[in-house]
């Protein structure tokens, strides 16, 4: 455990010019990675809804097709009279999503008939092969991605040191849960570390969301399940594979916007900073925390 | 706080411009070759990934109980097929209809729907998937490809099984929009192969790709051509149609249809 006794002589930590102590946050690898899997992540979102549209259902089980139940239908519905109306059936309620999902304006300004709008697919118009091509050049690099990033997390202790939840972490999760309720961001040494729910959302990311699209991505090919039959019984079958591969993708879509909103609250110079140069700015402790903290020790001291 | 309330602002901004820009230089890379070129470098990484483990030991594509069988198989592509000459072989309940085995052979074959349906057969009930997304399982009884190339005896140039349709996606005048598709031999050899000409225990349905359609358990839908007319062992097919290998493929799909 090398890393428990932190040196203690250490040259002095360096400063913004406001005066801010600069911790090094994040490594060259991490900061890499984490690049890389942004551009993965969201081509792959906004293929795999072009993808989507193709079949704008989701059935569980073995089989699905038209004709055969499903949880979620975006549809088109044509009037006798006046423009047509776009349809999200998830389970038994329906809501008219005209505009959104199903019928919308597309780029030129005409209706058009299709689940999820231009602006989230790629390409924007209607191509299966394309969105297929894109799709699966960027699972490879997302794949790859992901693989050294994990041999690199464990080999080189990221994972242990980073993100590992600690007992006391756990022990104080409640605190950490009224911190994020009041939107208070940790200041001063806290903050040198990810909080607990910080650490066990990169957890559940990491070790589960994402081995979770791969996985069931790759339940959907016929080629593969041929040779892995028990990717179908883990999953269900190959459509319930395609419904968990939509629900994990819209995790991974609820996780970035929670991940970019705290970004944006949290300071966005300074966590971009951090992502991009590896420094991070340690906001110092709160005066009034700081005088009482001062206080007490100087009461312990005789 | 000034200077962060800017970068705010410009960081908002840029994530909407980035977003702007994600679209349209996601068309316009879509359009350009070179960038497909690279896009489309994934297929060649599907196949030599599946290949590695498909390969080697050929395992079998799942099947299912009769319990499975969808209630309604969706008939995708054609359903019936135009033309004056296909029209005369379905009023003739195929009777007249002939199957041609030939190019890189030994010996070309030509069978009748008879003859086929008295050769050694395979049933199975396999789920069928649909490069769109959807998947629906039926039975399938047919002639193993492998008893056919067999017979025919494949020349040691022969590295693909061609086959061309009947039917006319497109509806062109000069036939170049008639289906076609290929295979290697590490599928066509393959036990679950077959040409089916039985679906659920009756005869292949017009929509189904009455009277013969090929199924290949470990691709996607689209490589299981229907209407069969001929069967072709060829060397390559960069001159055949488009020269993608098959009608989809000519149409931006890939040609390994594995995922």
């Amino acid at each position: 455990m090398v890393f428990a006794q932190e040196t203690i002589e250490e040259p002095p930590a360096p400063r913004t010019r406001s005066g801010k102590e600069l911790i090094y946050r994040h490594t060259f690898f991490v900061r890499l990675a984490h690049w890389v899997n942004v551009l993965c992540v969201v081509l792959l979102l906004m293929s795999g809804l072009q993808i989507f549209n193709a079949h704008a259902m989701l059935h569980w089980g073995i089989k699905g097709a038209e004709t055969d139940p499903s949880i979620l239908s975006i549809y088109a519905e044509e009037q006798v009279e006046g423009p047509p109306i776009g349809w999200t059936q998830i389970g038994s309620a329906k809501f008219n999503t005209t505009g959104w999902l199903g019928v919308f304006r597309d780029r030129d300004g005409f209706l058009s008939g299709r689940a999820f709008p231009y602006w989230l697919t790629i390409p924007s118009y209607q191509n299966l092969a394309e969105g297929r091509r894109w799709h699966f050049f960027f699972a490879w690099l997302f794949a790859l991605n992901g693989f050294a990033y994990l041999i690199y997390g464990f080999a080189g202790r990221h994972f242990r040191r980073d993100l590992a939840p600690t007992r006391y972490d756990l022990k104080h999760i409640g605190h950490s849960i009224l911190d994020h309720l009041k939107l208070k961001h940790p200041r001063g040494e806290a903050a040198k570390r990810y909080n607990v729910l910080q650490k066990l959302t990169y957890v559940a990311v990491i070790f589960i969301l994402l081995p979770l699209m791969i996985l069931t991505g790759l339940t959907m090919s016929p080629g593969v399940d041929a040779t892995a039959h028990w990717l179908l019984d883990v999953f269900g079958g190959r459509q319930s594979a395609r419904t968990i591969h939509f629900i994990t993708a819209s995790l991974l879509v609820l996780f970035i916007l929670v991940h970019l909103i705290e970004v944006l609250l949290s300071g966005v110079f300074n966590e971009l900073r951090s992502m991009i140069t590896g420094w991070f700015a340690v906001r110092p402790e709160d005066p009034a925390a700081q005088k009482l903290d001062e206080r007490i020790k100087q009461r312990i001291r005789p | 706080m000034t200077r962060e309330a800017i970068t705010r602002r410009a960081a908002l901004l840029g994530a909407m411009g980035t977003g702007g820009l994600i679209l349209s230089g996601c068309d316009r890379l879509s359009n350009n070759q070179t960038f497909q070129r690279m896009l489309a470098s994934a297929e060649k990484l599907n196949l030599t990934g599946q290949r590695l483990v498909l390969n080697s030991s050929a395992p079998l594509a799942r099947e299912y109980q009769k319990s499975d069988i969808s209630r309604v198989f969706k008939a995708n592509g054609t359903v019936r097929p135009d033309g004056e000459a296909y029209r005369k072989l379905a009023f003739a309940q195929f009777e007249t209809w002939k199957l041609e085995i030939g190019g890189l052979v030994n010996k070309p074959l030509s069978l009748s729907l008879e003859d086929l349906k008295a050769m050694p057969s395979r049933t199975q009930i396999t789920r069928h998937d649909c490069v769109e997304g959807w998947s629906a399982i039926g039975e399938w009884t047919g002639v193993p490809l492998s008893t056919l190339l067999n017979q025919a005896e494949l020349k040691p140039n022969a590295r693909y099984i061609l086959f061309r349709c009947a039917d006319d996606l497109i509806g062109s005048r000069d036939g170049s929009g008639l289906y076609y598709e290929s295979i290697d031999l590490v599928d066509a050899f393959h036990p679950q192969t077959i040409m089916a000409h039985t679906m659920n225990e009756k005869p292949l349905p017009i929509e189904h790709g009455a009277p013969l359609r090929l199924r290949v358990e470990r691709q996607l839908g689209y490589k299981m051509a229907k209407y069969v007319m001929r069967i072709e062992a060829v060397e390559e097919f960069s001159k055949i149609g488009l020269g993608k290998g098959g009608f989809w493929e000519d149409r931006g799909y890939e040609w390994y249809a594995g995922i």
